[in-house]
Formats: structure tokens, sequence, C-alpha cells
């Protein structure tokens, strides 16, 4: 069966997203319409900032239906701000900031500091024989996890991608480097 | 739980600093002079936005020698909001952009609208960790800031004026000159890289890519929704607005309407919805008007 991937395209790294579930040979498409969001089997929620997609996300009219197609199990995947909007709790977000609550996590905005502080290095993904080359921008911290998550990665003790049922995040971008592995995860995540 | 990892964590590489630019995409980076503007364009949906002493509307009615902000207003504005904050250094002065990054800021703007310190050199970019964005007119220009290391060009436009038309010129140019490249062959590509006055590498990769390598945001002019999507559809990928929206009459539902038409630049439907009962835009200047172009600043 083959599934049609949105890539919620409200504001953020879509793009990059986009190229690589094509380059998977996944037909993907930008989400910006409670139309266009009905149309598609699964979504990816890109990096960006978290604020401006909460707004958009209510001024374009999606939130509440993703929120029901988000309790249904439609497949998900969030990276970096995307995290943060799937999220049980965040700290230090703006107070009319609304979040999913898709995956039981605690997510401190901007966690690792500013983009000064953001870094790349090497993380050690469970099920991967060869490290994974992950990017960090103004990048949340998990600072809890749920004993239904499942954590996938680590750096420095700290969860960096994680998994409960069909919810799938990730703190870093894997839509900046070329390495599509986490990508294809999720397309088993969706097969699931 | 899953094993430890052991890589080296780098800071400020290339990739870590053209990846805030990608993050900015499909946004709205408004320019702010005080916190609580500031507060204004975050609860609009500005994805990030530019602490600066006076909109250049201002800097260009009062004259005089514009320079980088008071730490003071910078931090000021860091404090009131969550998003990324960029700030202003003038063109060569490479000691404000050292403050700059000593500030925290998450982008600087090696910008024309400020009064040039060096009128042969710009900044050398790459010997920093903090990201930096620079204006341009045309490809070359824009190709020169990559390699002095620019993670992240604007068209200039006109800054200040209200008026779009300098800013369709710029992309115009740049992504017009980006499609002929595509279609040059190998030996055509080092005459390309003559008339640009660019380096041939960087000619080569925009010939095999079709685009920059660092993303291409819109600046300079934009002042209503419509002006927002025009920038989009011609092929930038965020923008930047400036005086257009503190020098309007109602900044709040303004930067609202130019955050969504920013999204939904394709949708006419949207675009109409936005646009309505915003109050008068700024009043803006022709280019004839004006005897001093910012965009002419930079080599």
């Amino acid at each position: 069966m083959s599934v049609r991937v949105g890539v919620l395209a409200l504001q953020g790294a879509f793009a990059a997203h986009e190229h690589t579930l094509t380059a998977l040979g996944v037909e993907a498409a930008q989400v910006r319409t409670p139309a266009e969001l009905a149309d598609v089997d699964a979504l990816v929620m890109p990096g960006g900032e978290s604020t401006t997609m909460s707004r958009l996300l209510e001024t374009s009219g999606i939130f509440d239906d993703l929120k029901g197609r988000l309790s249904e199990g439609m497949p998900v995947f969030g990276t970096c701000a995307g995290m943060i909007l799937l999220a049980t709790d965040v700290l230090d977000g703006r107070t009319d900031q609304r979040n999913f609550g898709a995956i039981d996590l605690t997510v401190q905005r901007n966690g690792y500091g500013r983009q000064v502080d953001s870094f790349e290095t090497d993380i050690e993904v469970d099920g991967f024989g060869t490290p994974f080359h992950a990017v960090f921008i103004r990048a949340p911290k998990v600072v809890a996890v749920g004993t239904g998550v499942k954590v996938l990665a680590s750096h420095d003790g700290v969860p960096v991608l994680a998994l409960q049922g069909h919810v799938m995040v990730a703190s870093f971008h894997p839509e900046l480097t070329a390495d599509d592995r986490l990508h294809a995860m999720f397309l088993k995540v969706i097969g699931s | 739980m899953s094993s430890e990892v052991k890589g080296p964590v780098v800071k400020g590489s290339v990739q870590v600093k053209r990846g805030l630019a990608e993050m900015l995409k499909g946004g709205v980076i408004m320019d702010v002079v005080t916190p609580e503007h500031a507060k204004i364009a975050e609860d609009a949906g500005a994805c990030a936005v530019m602490a600066l002493e006076r909109v250049p509307a201002d800097i260009r009615r009062d004259g005089g020698v514009a320079r980088m902000s008071d730490p003071e207003m910078i931090e000021g504005i860091k404090a009131k909001v969550t998003i990324p904050v960029m700030a202003k250094a003038r063109i060569g002065h490479f000691v404000e952009a050292q403050i700059l990054q000593a500030l925290g800021v998450d982008y600087v703007d090696e910008s024309e609208v400020l009064t040039p310190a060096d009128e042969t050199h710009h900044i050398d970019k790459n010997a920093f960790t903090v990201p930096f964005v620079c204006g341009a007119t045309n490809l070359g220009e824009a190709l020169r800031r990559i390699s002095e290391g620019a993670c992240l060009i604007r068209s200039k436009g006109e800054a200040g004026t209200g008026n779009i038309v300098e800013a369709v010129r710029h992309l115009r140019n740049i992504i017009g000159d980006m499609r002929k490249i595509t279609q040059a062959d190998s030996a055509e590509l080092f005459q390309w890289a003559k008339q640009l006055q660019a380096p041939l590498p960087l000619v080569q990769e925009v010939a095999e890519t079709g685009w920059l390598p660092v993303p291409l945001f819109c600046a300079g002019g934009i002042a209503t929704p419509a002006d927002a999507a025009l920038a989009m559809q011609l092929g930038a990928e965020a923008v930047f607005v400036g005086s257009g929206i503190f020098k309007s009459d109602d900044p709040s539902p303004r930067a609202k309407a130019i955050v969504e038409a920013t999204t939904h630049f394709r949708d006419a439907d949207i675009l109409a919805k936005v646009s309505r009962g915003l109050g008068a835009p700024m009043t803006g200047i022709a280019m004839d008007e004006i005897n001093q172009r910012y965009s002419d600043r930079g080599w």
C-alpha cells in the first residue's frame, strides 16, 4: 500500500524533510490547510520556531483537526520544534503556546542554549550499526520521560530520540544531513 | 535505555550556522527597537526579531552615522522573547561583530543600513561562531558574501522606503542569473565566475544545484501582506520586515497578517482575507525621492 506523507509547511525546515522523503521514494506533500491535512496518511512536523507554528496552527484552522488525527493514531515524526509541539509538557515556552501532548515527555525549549551553543555530534541509535551524525540547533532538551516512551538515542545522558506508539520525536535535525536512516525508521513506524 | 555516545561536539561549524537559517524559512523576521516591540512581534508569530536602535525609515530621516545598537538594549530584547534575536553590525566592523557574538545574539546582520566602517572589505565571517546574514543586489555579491562566510543571504531591496520595487529587482537579478547558470556548459562557468567576480567553485555549485549554498531571504521595502507573498512567489524563502510594521498605523494586526501571508503565499483567498482592514501602511518613498541608496553600500 502506498502512503502519502505530509510535511507540516507552516514555517521552518519543511522543504528539507520533503526532499529526504522524496529521495526515499515516498509521496510527500506540504500541509498548510485542514484540507491538505485530511489528504495525508502520516505527518512530519519540522524544525522551526514552535511559537510561530503554534500560532499558525490556530490561524490556519489545523490545530483541532491535527489533535483529532493524532488521537486516532496517525503516525507522526516531530523534529526540534515538532518535538516541542508533540510533547505533553513544555518548560520555558510562552504561556499561550499550545501543544498536542501526543508523547509523554517534558521538554525545555532552547534547553541547550542559544545559537552560539548549537552543535553537531555523532550519536548512537538503537539498532544502527554505525553512528548517526546529529545537528542540534537551539534544540529542546528532554527533562522527563514517561513510562511508555522508548528512548532510542541519548547524548550526554539526555534522551534525544524517542518513540511512543505512532509518535516519533528527535531534538535534532535528521533533515539537514544526507543520512536518511531516521526517515526510513519513520516509514517503518507508518507501516507497523 | 540506549547506549551512550562518544563523538566530539562541534560548535560554530558551517552546518550548524546554516542550520539556523534553515529553521527560519517560511517565516518573518521583524525589526524591533524596544522590548515591547519585540513582544508584539513574537505575539504576532515572528520567527525571529532584529534588534536595532532605529528602524531604517528613521535612520534615513535622521541621517548621521548609524552604528551597532547599545548592548543594554539588545539584552533587554533578548530577555523579553524566546525566539532568535539578530542584531546589526556595520559593514567591515568586525569588532562590533565580536561584541554581538559575546552578547550571544543568534545571528549578526552585516548591514548596509548602518554606515559602513570599511569601504573595501567585509568582515571575515568564517572566523566567527555566530552565523552572519548579508545583503546582496545580484548573484556575484551574494557569492562573494558566502565565500566570506555568510550563512544566509537576503536580497537588499531599499530599506526604510516601504517600496518593494528594489527588492523585486534584486530577487529577479539573483534568481534569474541562477536560472541561466544552470543552463551553462562547464566552459561557460569560467566566464560566469569572471563576470560575477565570484569564486569559481561557488559558481559551479550553483550550476549543479540551481540555488545558493545557503538560504535566500528577501528584505528592504516590504510593507503589506501582498508584498511578502510577492517576494515568496518570486522565490524568496522567508522575509525580513523592517520599517513596514512599526511605521504603520496599527503594527500588531499588520504583523500577524504578514506572518500569515508569508505562510500561505500562494493562496489568494487567504491573502485577500488577511489583507483586509489593516489601517494605513507606512507612507513609503519613491526611488527618485531618495538621496542615499543603502543598497549601493557593499562591495
